[in-house]
């Protein structure tokens, strides 16, 4: 029996090395500057992991195969030892050096993205999520957000946001279910929630963050590919939670500039074009 | 080995006249011997069968689960039925999906993890493996019992109030689980009342007994038990008492407070400006994330509090199956002090993304990396306990090596995800559900699958089939690798948790034959289990009959008889000579040593004789009874 055991241990250890190894399922594709380093982050803990899993699964299997009692026979006996103090110092200290080390260097990406302020020229998106929807909010051609204000927040006229009509900035403010951002430019959004906690997940640019009610919360990334990409809600919301999308534009300087210019209708027609033109990898 | 201090401590009870060794007597009525039960023996089977029917009945919310997220249209007799409108002609509606989730994650998480391991082996066997007649407070220890199933009525009871069942997750994060009724979110109503009040209910019973716990183990030892002879089964029960201790009243309080959010128009957690799309909700000056602090002050800890138990219990099996000492018995101990210390300190990883501070957000990250510094001491030294073995290869030795293996291959990935960095892609994925799922969820039961196999001889007097028991156990240990290493994958893909269908996004298609592939293991997984329930239940009544030590352990509770008495040791107030694990012992006339055995004809027990002395110079004759 021992044999067996050990045999499946040893067997479920390489299948899964080898489901992460070919690597049918991985990541999608990263676009974000920042999730250069996350990736090579998570590709070094990762062999961190799987040097820990692997020898620990092949030990396990080891000793259950060896030391199988092999007959009835009881007088044969196992070895009587209470411990090794020194093993265990030794094996603590290496632990303890590898875990903090790699919890250390884990903090440099999350240092760029939370320690530093947006660089300057960064430029500003406010995202305001409700159920179940991804408002994101632009301050269009004078470049300034209008003034919003929860009272005026009205569904039934298209006012998601809360926009103050009457406020001189909000005329060309433009609010759209699309997240647009220029290409190799800092974007800087501004997170908030109306109503339940929701969060912000874009797989391809490895961010999330929570919109979290009664916070306003500042992120900032850098896009490097064009392309149309998905984004996703990541913190439970209520029943439609699972369709909460929306889509992320990358565009190149140039067609962003113009987009942003646009008046409302317009930019939705513009941005219906872009979705046609640039399409999900 | 002689601890002089420890000793001393084991002194402190009230003398008692001799004869006195019960302090109740053993019932005679139907109902005060098995239903409002002041032995803790009984109580502890209370809670086992608690967390039996909770655990199939949180399994078969998991099928249900994986039958929505693979064929999200299918049609599932009896549902209609069950769920009304929110299942229409069997089809479960995004709601029930998320009632699922939050139904499994609570019944599994307070009904099953905390209540089995601790509650059901812990209350049976801590007072006979440290030699005592019962708990030091047995009517409190009912109370404990009878309010945990109260809590569990109430829990069920929010299947069937209107607006069904609560849908807000097991961690119902406010601002949804304040205002959800007002925002019109299916079982925000009634049923959230009720899954708070339970929650709360549990706090109290909770409390009752980690009291219980502690008290026990440090007044109620017998003759000669030191701390340092304990089984490791004690520390880790004793650790679990102070974590409870120590976690359930902060969520108990936070539990209150969201409960007045919702009832009394208070604003703990909600702040203001907040619209449902037309007008302004009434509350202002409240904050989501204080919640998510007081929830995982006592989530992480509720963690170890699932985990612990299962540690002791493997620690105890392998040893009494490896015939070998535990390796390194007091680095366990500390290991398992350790674990519990730092699991106060780092909360806020379930947090990372949540708004708090990012410089305490490292803080926490930090800290977190270290849990993995016991954590790998305890597995170095139950590899260390299995070399140079001669290993047994009975059921609970099978699922207590599981465990080892579950517990590494679990674990091991929360040095991934207590990363600040990583957490950005992986929180809130199916990384996370696979990491938590293997080393909280499969091995902790893992952990009680072995403590059944290994006590159940000692509860009932009945050997459980042991074809029947590795039919379990190959079964069992496979399909829970296939169903959790593929969620990793899944979580790096990024697929996100509680979601409903995995329909809206392109990026999760290519998933599909990994979702399909994961609910098969379910379904197979969770069918043998039936093998476990038949196994149990048949060798109840007709099981091959068990002596007093089938195992050849060495503890106390195989000083006795299977099942032992109502008094435990049938007036007799054992005297222990030796530590806990002496197996393979040289020159000595069997492998096994047990704790009671007085006999120091060998070297090894050099220190036993200076210990035996004080007592005899103590003149102590009844430490027993309080």
């Amino acid at each position: 029996m021992g044999r067996v055991l050990a045999v499946l241990i040893w067997l479920i250890t390489l299948l899964t090395v080898i489901l992460f190894v070919s690597k049918r399922w991985w990541f999608p594709e990263n676009i974000s500057q920042h999730g250069v380093g996350i990736d090579r982050q998570f590709t070094i803990t990762l062999l961190v992991v799987a040097f820990a899993f692997v020898a620990a699964q092949v030990g396990l299997g080891y000793t259950v195969w060896k030391y199988r009692a092999t007959s009835d026979d009881k007088k044969e006996r196992a070895t009587y030892s209470h411990g090794n103090n020194r093993l265990e110092v030794v094996w603590t200290a290496i632990t303890a050096l590898i875990f903090i080390s790699l919890a250390v260097a884990g903090q440099r990406v999350w240092a760029s993205l939370h320690f530093q302020d947006a660089p300057p020229g960064t430029f500003e998106i406010r995202v305001a999520a409700q159920q179940f929807q991804w408002n994101f909010h632009y301050p269009g051609k004078d470049k300034a957000f209008g003034r919003t204000d929860p009272k005026l927040i009205n569904d039934g006229n298209q006012n998601f946001v809360g926009l103050d009509d009457t406020d001189e900035h909000a005329k060309d403010d433009i609010v759209a279910p699309t997240l647009v951002v220029p290409l190799n430019r800092p974007v800087r959004l501004l997170l908030r929630s109306r109503d339940v906690t929701h969060s912000l997940w874009i797989p391809n640019m490895r961010y999330k963050q929570d919109a979290v009610p009664g916070l306003e919360i500042p992120v900032h990334f850098t896009a490097q590919k064009v392309g149309q990409y998905e984004i996703a809600c990541a913190e439970l919301c209520g029943q439609l939670h699972y369709k909460m999308g929306a889509k992320m534009l990358v565009l190149p300087e140039e067609e962003f500039q113009a987009l942003m210019a646009m008046s409302q209708p317009d930019f939705q027609k513009q941005r219906d074009e872009y979705l046609k033109k640039y399409k999900l990898p | 080995m002689a601890e002089v201090e420890t000793v001393e401590d084991a002194h402190d009870g009230h003398e008692h006249h001799a004869g006195e060794v019960h302090r109740h007597p053993a019932p005679t009525s139907f109902i005060r011997k098995y239903i409002f039960s002041i032995d803790h023996k009984v109580i502890g089977i209370q809670y086992l069968l608690l967390a039996m029917f909770s655990v199939f009945v949180g399994l078969i919310l998991s099928v249900l689960m994986r039958i929505r997220l693979t064929w999200p249209t299918a049609a599932v007799p009896g549902l209609a039925w069950f769920f009304g409108e929110a299942a229409p002609g069997g089809v479960m509606n995004p709601e029930v999906y998320l009632a699922l989730v939050t139904m499994h994650g609570t019944m599994m998480v307070f009904f099953v993890l905390t209540t089995a391991p601790q509650g059901g082996f812990g209350n049976y066997f801590l007072p006979i493996q440290i030699g005592a007649d019962d708990m030091a407070f047995p009517v409190l220890n009912m109370l404990s019992f009878w309010v945990t199933f109260v809590g569990l009525v109430v829990l069920v009871a929010a299947f069937f109030v209107t607006g069904g069942a609560p849908t807000g997750g097991w961690t119902g994060y406010p601002t949804l689980s304040a205002i959800g009724e007002q925002l019109n979110v299916p079982g925000a109503g009634r049923g959230t009342d009720l899954w708070i009040i339970s929650i709360a209910i549990f706090c109290v019973a909770s409390l009752l007994g980690a009291l219980n716990f502690l008290t026990t183990m440090l007044n109620m030892r017998t003759r000669g038990l030191s701390l340092m002879r304990l089984p490791l089964t004690c520390w880790s029960w004793f650790t679990t008492a102070v974590l409870a201790l120590l976690a359930f009243p902060v969520l108990l309080g936070g539990g209150i407070l969201l409960l007045l959010d919702r009832m009394a128009g208070t604003s703990f957690f909600v702040p203001g400006g907040l619209s449902n799309g037309e007008t302004l909700l009434p509350h202002s000056g409240g904050s989501p994330i204080l919640w998510q602090h007081l929830f995982w002050f006592f989530g992480h800890p509720e963690v170890y509090i699932a985990i612990l138990p299962g540690m002791g219990a493997t620690s105890h099996i392998l040893s009494t199956f490896a015939r070998k000492p535990v390796f390194g018995y007091r680095a366990m101990v500390f290991a398992m002090f350790g674990i519990g210390l730092l699991g106060f300190f780092v909360w806020g990883h379930h947090m990372f993304i949540s708004g708090m501070n990012p410089y305490t957000a490292m803080t926490f990250s930090i800290l977190t990396l270290s849990i993995g510094v016991p954590s790998a001491v305890k597995t170095f030294n139950w590899l260390g306990t299995l070399w140079g073995a001669k290993i047994r290869f009975a059921t609970p030795m099978l699922f207590a090596i599981g465990f080892v293996s579950l517990f590494v291959a679990g674990g091991i990935t929360g040095i991934v995800l207590g990363q600040t960095s990583l957490d950005l892609p992986m929180h809130d994925t199916y990384f996370v559900l696979g990491h938590f799922h293997l080393v909280m969820g499969v091995a902790a039961i893992f952990g009680m699958f072995a403590g059944v196999y290994f006590w159940f001889p000692k509860m009932f007097g009945r050997m459980m089939s042991e074809r029947l028991g590795r039919i379990h156990f190959w079964v069992t240990f496979a399909g829970v690798y296939a169903i959790f290493i593929p969620m990793h994958i899944m979580g790096i893909v990024g697929m996100p948790r509680r979601y409903a269908q995995f329909t809206e996004y392109k990026f999760l298609e290519t998933l599909h034959p990994l979702v399909v592939f994961v609910t098969i293991a379910v379904f197979v997984t969770a069918a043998i289990q039936i093998v476990f329930l038949f196994n149990f239940i048949y060798s109840l009544f007709k099981g091959p009959k068990a002596g007093d030590n089938p195992w050849e352990a060495t503890t106390l509770e195989w000083a006795t008889t299977s099942p032992p008495p109502h008094d435990n040791f049938a007036g007799i107030v054992p005297t222990v000579y030796r530590g806990a694990y002496e197996f393979s012992v040289p020159g000595a006339p069997n492998d096994f040593i047990m704790q009671t055995d007085p006999d120091p004809s060998h070297e090894h027990e050099a220190a036993a004789p200076a210990v035996l002395e004080r007592q005899g110079g103590n003149g102590d004759g009844q430490q027993n009874g309080h």
